[in-house]
């Protein structure tokens, strides 16, 4: 039988969480003995090959690709899973939330006190996707099965997840690895 | 010191200065001044000897209160359901319309404030409406633009008052509007009765003796809960506490109840029998009698049938000619909170605090007001209790059914031709009930108002009793036009507004349930939000404080139970895997909008 499939993606985050994945160290030969990596950064996949059992996101949506993905995510994953704050509550890039988005942009390209922009352009490349007018965390945009918190989860907390996740078992962290203070 | 400190001084010194009666010096100032400005809350609080916060967290706290000066006419609504579906919202445009400013604010030149209030006692007389402690029931859009422009005109609300109602609404001291609707008398709240008799007879007894008939006639309260009062009694007597206290709940604040104010206004004198009965069979000296603000146009009345009693010796030293027995009663105003109807929130009010619930055991029998054994107990449990002295607890325990002996006052309102009080005796089945009252197509029946439960036709052939639809009096009848999904939305609205906030569950859990139940509303609810509501309901039911959050989530688990098909029609499983509630389309409005293009994906 064929081994279970994984997808990982970093949607609005900062990769913090797929660097703690790195951290189970030599646990990722055992990983690999378990799954297969599709779409994600780790094997440099960029789409979908086929359904997998598990979807790892990072990072919530804060632009229209970002939504793009998760979607995808949704479509070809049996299990999703939202891992960390970003991706559980929207985390760090939320915190324009409370800012109207002209506002937001015009602090970063025009008047921040370090920007350099003599011709006041801001960025609108046809090939950069739209911001959404406010950063959601991925369960208000599609249904998500598991939440690992964390900032980031440490490298424990996502390999008994995915292991258990991965052997049919219930998802039985320890408190230890969901205390975070 | 300036004119207005002098004023709120002599106001704190009529009171003695006494810090347990900050709800009435409050309730003066309010009344004197039209609001409590920063400096009554330092004179106040220097005069009683607390501290201002204790002073504004009070005046913060009731709906009557206000820290900002509000206008010389208060204009409250009655936004409840009733009024709602008696369409209030043609009232209130026409008042908006006349006065030139929305509700919620006051008028330029001061004259007049318009505010939105929940129910007021008058729902077998909607849309009504509170002036100046005036009541303005059965109001049509022309008569509600005719009150403002009088008002405008300088007349003052006594004027504006109109016809008076039946009964003792006609009396010189009361002079409303109001309307009693006392549709079905039964043998005991309505029956006949000579002031002072069954107090006659109880006196004729031992105070033991007196307990033991109320026990024997299996009296349970008439507020909603069904306590037994014979043993709430018993635990009060036997403390051996010198001082105690027998206070009448009649802040009848339920939605859809106003049974009571046909009592206070038809037969005070048996509450006051009941309640002197209570002081002597538990040992207590002092009776209050907490009225709702609402209820102020019955103040004067009540008061002087009080006066009359201490002349008679019915009330004040060796009351009826008793030896050693002293009792006597005073009113107990509210300023507007829902949630001083629960027993602790009411003692705490009477103490002259916040309205807050207080933690159970101790139980008020043993650790009441002033932490003095206290027996609290519904208009209605006092007025069985006298004539269960009079006619005997046999009698009594005969009426009605099995579990719930006696008659049951009913107010019945909503969709039906002849809404008001009914006196029932207990077991009345619903569908027996429904056509007395001419119910017009009912399709859902409110029981026991927003903390009861909204049954639907297949539970028509129900009783009305304590083992099977317990109620503290309200019935509201809704026809099939009525939406019950909006119902339960009213009532969790009010039961947000009316939390005191003390505990999380109440506090937090009801908003996140209003959440959720207004995705069916709105079209974005997914099969699994029913889940969601029911465990949430469940556990805000489970984990809060007092009666009021306990039963604050029934409005949609009662819904949830008896009108499934209400909620599924409203489902809609999205094929696109967002979430129900996800809106790409408004999420990228703004950014489509500053960088002039549309996005590629969707």
């Amino acid at each position: 039988m064929a081994k279970p499939k994984v997808a990982t993606a970093s949607l609005a985050g900062c990769f913090g969480c797929h660097m703690s994945l790195l951290d189970i160290d030599d646990r990722i030969l055992k990983l690999i003995d378990l799954v297969d990596f599709d779409k994600s950064p780790v094997d440099d996949i960029k789409e979908f090959t086929g359904p997998c059992r598990i979807g790892i996101i990072e990072g919530g949506c804060c632009n229209e690709e970002n939504v793009r993905v998760l979607r995808d995510f949704r479509k070809h994953c049996d299990i999703l899973i939202a891992c960390g704050d970003c991706a559980t509550m929207g985390g760090i890039p939320a915190m324009r939330n409370t800012i109207p988005l002209k506002e937001c942009l015009d602090e970063a390209y025009l008047n921040g006190p370090t920007v350099y922009n003599p011709q006041k352009i801001l960025p609108n490349d046809k090939e950069l996707p739209l911001l959404l007018n406010r950063v959601y965390p991925c369960q208000e945009v599609v249904k998500i099965d598991y939440f690992l918190p964390g900032c980031p989860p440490s490298a424990d907390t996502l390999w008994q997840a995915l292991v258990a996740l991965l052997g049919d078992k219930p998802v039985e962290l320890p408190y230890e690895l969901i205390k975070y203070d | 010191m300036n004119d207005l400190e002098v004023r709120v001084r002599a106001i704190c010194q009529a009171h003695e200065n006494n810090r347990t009666r900050l709800m009435d010096i409050v309730n003066a100032v309010q009344n004197e001044f039209g609001y409590v400005p920063g400096c009554a809350l330092d004179a106040i609080a220097k005069e009683c000897g607390t501290q201002r916060v204790a002073v504004q967290s009070l005046v913060s706290f009731y709906a009557f209160h206000s820290e900002l000066p509000k206008g010389r006419h208060v204009i409250r609504l009655c936004n409840d359901i009733v009024d709602q579906f008696q369409d209030v919202q043609a009232v209130a445009d026409a008042m908006v319309d006349e006065a030139g400013v929305p509700f919620g604010q006051t008028t330029p030149d001061n004259l007049l404030h318009l505010e939105w209030t929940p129910c007021i006692g008058m729902s077998d007389q909607a849309p009504a409406a509170i002036v100046d402690d005036v009541i303005f029931p059965r109001l049509t859009p022309a008569k509600a633009k005719a009150l403002v422009k009088a008002l405008k005109a300088g007349k003052s609300c006594a004027e504006l008052a109109g016809r008076t109602g039946d009964g003792n609404n006609s009396h010189r001291l009361v002079k409303s509007a109001v309307h009693n609707n006392l549709r079905l008398r039964g043998d005991v709240i309505f029956a006949d009765y000579h002031p002072g008799s069954g107090l006659a007879k109880a006196l004729a007894m031992s105070p033991a003796e007196v307990v033991r008939d109320v026990k024997t006639s299996r009296l349970r309260g008439r507020g909603g809960a069904g306590f037994p009062t014979g043993m709430k009694w018993d635990f009060a007597r036997q403390t051996d506490n010198r001082n105690k206290y027998v206070i009448c709940n009649a802040d009848e604040g339920e939605p859809g109840t106003f049974k009571d104010r046909v009592i206070l206004t038809e037969c005070p004198e048996l509450l006051f029998d009941g309640m002197t009965i209570a002081g002597y069979a538990t040992g207590s000296a002092h009776g209050i009698l907490y009225l709702r603000a609402e209820y102020a146009y019955l103040k004067a009345f009540i008061e002087d049938l009080l006066a009359k009693r201490h002349k008679k010796g019915l009330l004040g030293k060796d009351v009826a000619g008793k030896t050693g027995f002293n009792f006597d009663i005073r009113i107990q105003m509210g300023a507007g909170a829902y949630i001083c109807g629960e027993e602790t929130a009411l003692i705490s009010s009477c103490e002259g605090r916040r309205g807050d619930p207080k933690n159970r055991p101790p139980f008020p029998a043993q650790k009441g007001y002033l932490e003095c054994p206290t027996i609290v107990n519904n208009v209605e449990t006092f007025c069985c209790a006298a004539r269960i002295l009079q006619e005997g607890p046999g009698w009594f325990a005969q009426k009605g059914s099995k579990g719930s002996p006696g008659t049951k006052l009913l107010s019945v309102s909503g969709d039906c031709e002849k809404p008001g009080v009914y006196e029932v005796p207990f077991g009345i089945q619903l569908q027996d009930l429904l056509e007395m009252v001419g119910a017009d197509h009912p399709a859902a029946v409110q029981i026991g108002g927003p903390s009861g439960s909204l049954v639907g036709k297949a539970e028509f052939n129900r009783t009305i009793c304590y083992d099977d639809l317990a109620t503290g009096g309200s019935v509201m009848i809704f026809n099939q036009k009525r939406d019950v999904l909006k119902i339960a939305m009213y009532f969790l609205d009010f039961f947000i507004e009316e939390s005191c906030g003390y505990c999380t569950p109440c506090r937090v859990g009801n908003v996140l349930i209003r959440e959720r139940l207004g995705r069916f509303l709105n079209g974005t609810a997914e099969s699994a939000d029913l889940d969601y509501l029911t465990r949430l309901g469940t556990t805000v039911k489970f984990m809060s404080r007092c009666g009021m959050g306990q039963t604050s989530p029934n409005p949609v688990l009662t819904t949830l139970k008896n009108f499934p098909d209400a909620y599924r029609s409203r489902v809609k499983e999205r094929k696109d895997k967002f979430q129900p509630t996800f809106d790409i389309g408004a999420a990228l409005v703004d950014s489509q909008a500053l960088a002039g293009r549309k996005s590629v994906h969707f």
